[in-house]
């Protein structure tokens, strides 16, 4: 009992993280239909640059906003100047460019910095809080609770507030968009600096946990598109539950099988949403009538 | 209020306008009929900013807007119900009138909401459906509410009546003619060149890129040559 208790914490802490993720994929993608595969380095750019600033110095509070900040930066920037450029290209294009910007992110960030791993302290110590026999980390709770406040937050963003409505007109039908009045150049902007900033915020909240360091990013953009797919592309509610689930999966995986698989039911996810339920939990079904 | 001068436009390198002229003063509805491929649907591309234009100018409202982005000439007054409707899909038939008015957040929005709603009555009772799922006749009234939820000074028609049922046809040209009691002057182009004359105050015959004739609603529906190519009496 107290085992499983202690692998539903920790499945929690690692959904989350995952979550978060998946929560970044959510805007570009509904604005663009893109999936951004970059979403990885984002959450590495936010770590290492917190990691760095805070080494230099600097308060941890105002390192992590810099790393928030500059992260959103470099998304706007992969926007103007890989992605505009292509616009009019099939999506499929699309995916494969942010492949290419995640690989130039990645070596960007080892030149930049370096190969090691890096942390830096836990916002509220490392006292294990002792819950129903098992152990958490107070770190966790911060992972567990940016989940759920982004989670609120962009929920709020997409069903109650026009510009929210705006980025999921714009990927619906872009000329329409333009046609009531939208800027449709400044919502990918916007889309991108979001997404980049939740990554960034993602990597704040879980290095002192898992670690940073330049090539992090990969597996985490891979296992938070599989929680984005179980839970279903594009909404929020279902990267929350599909990042939580996955998790959960996997520290049971770990915890009563080998953790040797734990890494491999993330692409069994994969492969059995895509057979099973291509929209994933929460998805749209699409019904479309011409 | 709108005038077109020596417009031409080009998809890649094949010019689809060769040099049109026209004029819609304030308060009229004016029409542009012709067959399929004349160059209607490429004009009002223009007009609404969407598609780029190799030469001439358009004036709106004694403003050149030529090179004004599409985005933009909403907010100038300009709207358009765009031809195969180019409703947001994904959204609810609220969210979408909603969205016609972007540019705005005052109390009108509401008042013009049930004011769509008064128009277009089934509309209001299908307001929480998603807009994917309206049939074509819903979905072209929803196009042409959502083009008026901008508070348009000249609305953009593109082929309000295409595909739809004769019943429906009916009642889309007669909310169109009901807008000149709303002070919005129309430009309609449309393939039911009859349907469109009945309701026009003047119209333009478009062929292969040019302007071929123009005038009254009342003198094209009579002359003879139109009735033979377009009208089919």
């Amino acid at each position: 009992m107290d085992a499983l208790m202690q692998f539903l914490l920790s499945g929690m802490t690692v959904g989350a993280v995952y979550a978060l993720v998946a929560l970044g994929f959510t805007i570009i993608y509904n604005a663009s239909d893109v999936v951004n595969f970059a979403q990885g380095e984002f959450v590495m750019l936010g770590g290492m640059i917190t990691v760095f600033a805070h080494a230099a110095g600097l308060p941890l509070p105002l390192a992590a906003l810099i790393a928030i900040v500059l992260t959103a930066l470099v998304g706007v920037a992969l926007n103007k100047l890989a992605i505009e450029p292509a616009r009019g290209a099939p999506v499929v294009s699309l995916i494969i460019i942010t492949i290419g910007a995640s690989i130039v992110i990645r070596g960007a960030a080892q030149l930049i910095f370096d190969k090691q791993l890096h942390r830096f302290p836990s916002f509220s110590g490392d006292e294990p809080i002792r819950l129903l026999g098992a152990a958490i980390l107070p770190q966790s709770l911060w992972v567990v609770g940016g989940a759920f406040f982004i989670f609120i937050g962009l929920w709020v963003f997409f069903t109650k507030t026009l510009t929210g409505k705006a980025v999921l007109a714009t990927a619906n039908n872009r000329l329409a968009a333009q046609l009531v009045g939208i800027n449709t150049g400044w919502v990918m902007t916007l889309s991108f600096s979001l997404s980049a900033a939740i990554g960034a915020l993602a990597g704040v909240l879980v290095t002192p946990i898992t670690l940073v360091a330049y090539d992090v990013g990969v597996g985490l953009a891979l296992k938070g598109f599989a929680a984005a797919m179980l839970g279903g592309m594009g909404n929020p509610k279902g990267a929350l539950v599909g990042g939580i689930l996955l998790g959960l999966l996997e520290a049971m995986t770990a915890g009563y099988l080998s953790s040797q698989y734990k890494d491999a039911v993330a692409f069994i996810v994969i492969l059995a949403v895509l057979f099973a339920m291509p929209q994933g939990i929460f998805g749209a079904k699409r019904t479309e009538r011409v | 209020m709108l005038s077109v001068e020596k417009l031409h436009s080009a998809y890649g390198r094949i010019e689809v306008l060769h040099g049109v002229d026209l004029e819609v003063n304030s308060g009229e509805i004016v029409t542009v009929v012709g067959a399929n491929g004349a160059g209607k649907t490429t004009l009002l591309k223009c007009l609404s900013g969407i598609q780029p234009v190799t030469g001439g100018r358009i004036d709106f409202r004694g403003e050149a807007i030529t090179t004004v982005p599409a985005f933009k000439r909403l907010a100038r007054g300009l709207s358009q119900s765009p031809e195969g409707r180019q409703i947001f899909t994904n959204l609810s038939v609220e969210e979408n009138l909603r969205l016609g008015a972007f540019l705005f957040s005052d109390e009108r929005v509401t008042a013009d909401m049930d004011d769509a709603f008064a128009m277009f009555p089934i509309l209001k009772q299908k307001r929480n459906q998603m807009a994917g799922g309206l049939s074509g006749g819903q979905q072209q009234m929803l196009a042409i509410a959502r083009a008026l939820m901008g508070r348009p000074h000249c609305l953009l028609l593109d082929e309000p009546s295409m595909g739809l049922a004769p019943l429906l046809v009916a009642q889309i040209f007669e909310v169109v003619e009901s807008l000149k009691a709303r002070d919005v002057t129309v430009l309609l182009v449309e393939q039911n060149a009859f349907g469109a004359l009945k309701i026009a105050d003047r119209g333009y015959v478009m062929e292969t890129g040019r302007v071929t004739m123009s005038g009254t609603a009342a003198d094209l529906i009579a002359d003879p040559r139109i009735r033979e190519a377009y009208l089919g009496i």
